[in-house]
């Protein structure tokens, strides 16, 4: 083989894998490319009514898809309330306070959270998650302790609701966030925590001022990446929210998302109309999607690079 | 520890305080300031602990229930037979096995090639601005929702054609599958020691055949491991299927049809009212388990020994 001819197939390979990787870029790019084009017609028509209107009504041709975003919101953000707090609890035991074996397997076992499949979840939430919040929870919260008075916590306990689908999307999203929770804080360095230990810090101060405020900007990297599983999260969601395309007015209301309303109707979808208008809706979801992950992987990998390089 | 040390270090301690010599009342401040750091910290770790359990309760009630339900369905009919509701039992779920298994395949092989060639590439020129750009744009790809995808393939794969497809289906998941086999694999083939590519360059190896026969071959185990995890993960997705696999009540193995898929089966066969149909989800549902939380566990076990393996060698 000569010189020449070795040098061309070298770059014919390095052409092939650069082809590859080009690959994810692009599909980014096709992905939203087609989703837009799909709902142009439908941001014609109805322009922004398709965020702000209220009316989902498809026989009348009104799209109106602020049911589903406010659902997708509420929820997403009630499985961040309460999955958060949970995730860095998980991260800071495995991290700093278990001996290493049972860290080990606390670990190893929230992450097996995170291969449950979306549909177990949802089947889960169908046959314990459901008949429980109806007959124990809502009744527990809303008369037992009197919290009925506030409109969040008032009406009919019918189990599927706002609150069924922030107790699933907590679930769901906590693997994540522990996950990034616990690599941020392993890349904290050693000597910080050596340092506040020496000036005679106990275990949780040391975690509270030198382990906790130096990984923050991971952290709350690691829950934005848990707030972007939240918001396309889409079978778990559809099977305990209730699919009721209206303003939800209480935590115990059957209510919807945008995901759901894209698995429910997007088969059923009767005419070029409502097809663009759903694509509308699977636009503003990947528009979310795109700016969440963004922003959460640039946070995350700003303490990754910031600390790799201190001596630990 | 802080018995030891002088509890008030750490806290605000004001220079004025310290330069005089304490008195009683304040040497019984600073233990009773002692006192409460260390009821804080006991509290703390209870708190840390009991989040930590708080945790684990809910994969203790899902598997704990999914076993107990799941494997009183399981029979041979269940893998054997076709859904039926005119028995009691349901019937059983060969065609969704049979469909998951044909979809799997159909993305792994459009996107297990393109994923792993993704990650060699990432590895071995990790710093040119392609390598980053894509590196962090899989990362953001891996968050796009899955009915997003769906939806996409739908669009240009099902729209076009007329009808729902294996095909449709599978390249849904394929798109699912290349970022994560791309970071996967980088990682794997970035633990490769440099010195075993630069004596293959050495002795007149032309890089890509030093990229294939050696790099890549060093870190096939855990390239393997790491598609199973990836696979396993994409297996048990439902919502890209939704509009392009569809789903499919009879046994086939058309790539051009409409197809079952385990995932669609538990969802249908969960809202069903007849028990017989519900006994079929909750066995589709552990099966489904076993698969996917089966590979994704052994692949990591086994890529963790791969890992230090390599790792050592450096």
């Amino acid at each position: 083989m000569t010189s020449a001819r070795i040098g061309a197939s070298d770059r014919l390979f390095l052409i092939g894998t650069a082809a590859a990787v080009s690959v994810v870029p692009l599909l980014i790019v096709v992905i939203t490319v087609i989703v837009v084009i799909a709902a142009w017609p439908a941001v014609q028509t109805h322009g922004l009514t398709l965020l702000t209107g209220v009316e989902w009504d498809v026989p009348r041709q009104q799209f109106g898809a602020l049911p589903a975003i406010v659902g997708t919101l509420t929820s997403s953000a009630m499985a961040l309330a309460l999955a958060a707090p949970v995730g860095v609890c998980v991260a800071v035991f495995v991290n700093e306070l278990a001996p290493r074996t049972i860290g080990t397997a606390v670990g190893a076992l929230v992450d097996l959270l995170a291969a449950i499949p979306s549909v177990v979840y949802g089947l889960w939430g169908i046959f314990v998650l459901l008949p429980w919040l109806r007959e124990t929870v809502m009744p527990l919260l809303r008369d037992t302790l009197g919290l009925g008075r506030f409109a969040l916590f008032s009406g009919p306990a019918y189990g599927p609701s706002l609150l069924a689908s922030g107790l699933v999307l907590a679930i769901m999203i906590l693997p994540y966030i522990a996950a990034v929770a616990r690599e941020v804080l392993a890349a904290v360095p050693r000597a910080q925590r050596e340092a506040a230990l020496a000036l005679g810090a106990t275990r949780w101060e040391m975690v509270r001022d030198a382990v906790l405020p130096t990984a923050r900007a991971g952290l709350i990297g690691g829950v934005m990446l848990g707030l972007g599983r939240a918001l396309g999260e889409t079978m778990a969601v559809t099977m305990v929210i209730g699919n009721r395309n209206a303003l939800p007015d209480s935590l115990f209301a059957p209510a919807y998302s945008m995901a759901a309303l894209l698995a429910n109707e997007f088969n059923e979808a009767t005419g070029d109309a409502h097809v663009s208008a759903l694509m509308a809706v699977a636009g503003v979801l990947l528009f979310v999607a795109l700016l969440v992950n963004a922003l959460a992987r640039v946070l995350v990998g700003s303490v990754r690079t910031r600390h790799a390089r201190v001596p630990g | 520890m802080s018995s030891i040390v002088s509890p008030t270090v750490l806290g605000a301690p004001s220079g004025r305080r310290e330069r005089r010599v304490p008195g009683g009342h304040e040497l019984a401040n600073a233990s009773r300031t002692a006192q409460r750091r260390q009821r804080t910290d006991r509290l703390a770790t209870l708190l840390i602990w009991s989040g930590a359990a708080l945790a684990l309760l809910p994969l203790a009630l899902i598997i704990g229930l999914l076993l107990v339900r799941g494997s009183a369905a399981l029979s041979v009919a269940f893998f054997t037979e076709l859904p039926d509701l005119s028995l009691p039992s349901g019937g059983g779920i060969a065609n969704a096995i049979a469909g998951s298994a044909l979809l799997v395949g159909i993305a792994s092989l459009m996107g297990l090639p393109i994923g792993i060639a993704a990650g060699l590439h990432l590895a071995t020129h990790p710093h040119t601005r392609l390598s980053r750009i894509s590196r962090y744009l899989s990362d953001v790809l891996n968050g796009v929702p899955s009915i997003v995808i769906g939806v996409f393939a739908w669009e240009v794969f099902v729209r076009p054609v007329g009808h729902f497809s294996a095909w449709a289906g599978g390249l849904a998941l394929a798109v699912l599958l290349v970022p994560l086999v791309a970071r996967t694999t980088e990682t794997v083939v970035s633990l490769v020691p440099v010195e075993l590519t630069e004596a293959a360059l050495a002795l007149g190896f032309p890089r890509w055949r030093t990229s294939l026969q050696v790099v890549l071959r060093t870190a096939l185990p855990g390239i393997v491991t790491g598609a199973l995890v990836a696979v396993a993960r994409i297996a048990g997705e439902t919502a890209p299927l939704l509009f392009t696999a569809f789903g499919n009540a009879f046994w086939s193995m058309s790539p051009d049809e409409p197809i079952a898929a385990l995932p669609l089966t538990i969802y249908a066969y969960a809202g069903s009212p007849y028990e017989g149909w519900q006994t079929l989800a909750w066995g589709g549902a552990l099966v489904l388990l076993l698969l996917v939380a089966g590979l994704s566990v052994v692949a990591r076990l086994a890529t963790r020994r791969q890992l230090s393996r390599v790792g050592a060698g450096r």
